[in-house]
């Protein structure tokens, strides 16, 4: 049992943080207005969680000008891949005990 | 009540992948309308070739007239049309009904994959009837239809795929019976149709 809570990743345990992994694990990348209608949140709310995130090293990001508007797109790095894999299998397995 | 919470993320978790990536809002009633659409086009199309063309002189053989040619034309046009449009309508509403956005990345995507094996087949078909090399236009029809369906079903629900399947099924049986093309695109374009639209509509909308 210790070794499972152990999995669980406190870096994943707010709603908004798992809704945006979740979108980028089956996504190739997501640009910040994806994310925002996705998961129904204000600018500063979804920046400040993928903030938390990059400090992680779970996601990276990526600015550039499509035509003159800043566009911020954000991707999963191989960390944060696998870091989340491991939190849905503790979570599939806590659920399975109880 | 742990356990709850731990549920709850999950299925926040498969919600999210979903909605991000497959466009869900894709209306099973549109597949049943555009399936009864394609049966009533194929009646005309049945009475076109084969009372038409026999008053014409040429008894129950397939050698169709240029009249005839535009006549199907236009009914399968006219099918085609109205199923996209009954689509778009029914898909747009449902999606409303859902609070799902109708014009993003889910449903660009869809549309896009959809349409590459679609454009490649109807390219291909158009250079042989310009041809006038009749005999496989039947089977590519459903094949290429068939392979946009696999194609597409990545992007929306997973149904879409059992359907491009079951067409291909119906294309090779075709080989056999050339000549009975209308048959087997009343079986494909009709039958299918309703039978996966109805499942879809049974799964997804009626609660």
């Amino acid at each position: 049992m210790k070794n499972i809570i152990q999995n669980i990743n406190k870096a994943f345990d707010h709603r908004i943080r798992l809704g945006i992994m979740s979108v980028l694990m089956v996504n190739e990348f997501a640009d910040f207005n994806m994310l925002k209608e996705l998961l129904g949140v204000t600018d500063g709310n979804l920046a400040s969680h993928t903030k938390a995130l990059e400090a992680e090293n779970y996601i990276a990001i990526e600015k550039q000008f499509i035509g003159k508007k800043p566009n911020t797109r954000y991707m999963t790095t191989k960390l944060g891949k696998k870091a989340f894999q491991e939190h849905i299998e503790a979570l599939e397995k806590l659920i399975q005990k109880s | 009540m742990e356990a709850n919470k731990y549920l709850n993320d999950i299925s926040e978790i498969r919600n999210m992948m979903n909605r991000s990536s497959r466009f869900i809002s894709l209306s099973g009633l549109s597949g049943i309308l555009a399936g009864v659409y394609a049966l009533i086009g194929a009646y005309f199309a049945y009475r076109t070739i084969y009372f038409d063309g026999a008053e014409m002189g040429s008894y129950k053989s397939l050698v169709i007239s240029e009249y005839a040619v535009y006549k199907l034309l236009i009914i399968a046009s006219s099918v085609v049309a109205l199923s996209i449009i009954t689509g778009i309508f029914l898909t747009v509403k449902k999606a409303k009904v859902e609070g799902e956005k109708i014009w993003d990345q889910s449903s660009q995507r869809l549309i896009i994959n959809f349409l590459i094996p679609l454009v490649t087949g109807g390219v291909l078909i158009l250079y042989l009837i310009e041809k006038s090399q009749f005999s496989l236009i039947a089977t590519l029809t459903l094949v290429f239809y068939g392979l946009a369906c696999i194609n597409a079903s990545k992007y929306t629900v997973g149904d879409v795929r059992y359907l491009g399947l079951t067409l291909l099924l119906l294309a090779f049986l075709s080989l056999w019976f050339i000549g009975y093309g209308l048959l087997f695109w009343t079986l494909g374009f009709g039958v299918c149709h309703i039978f996966y639209g109805a499942m879809m509509y049974f799964k997804y909308e009626r609660k």
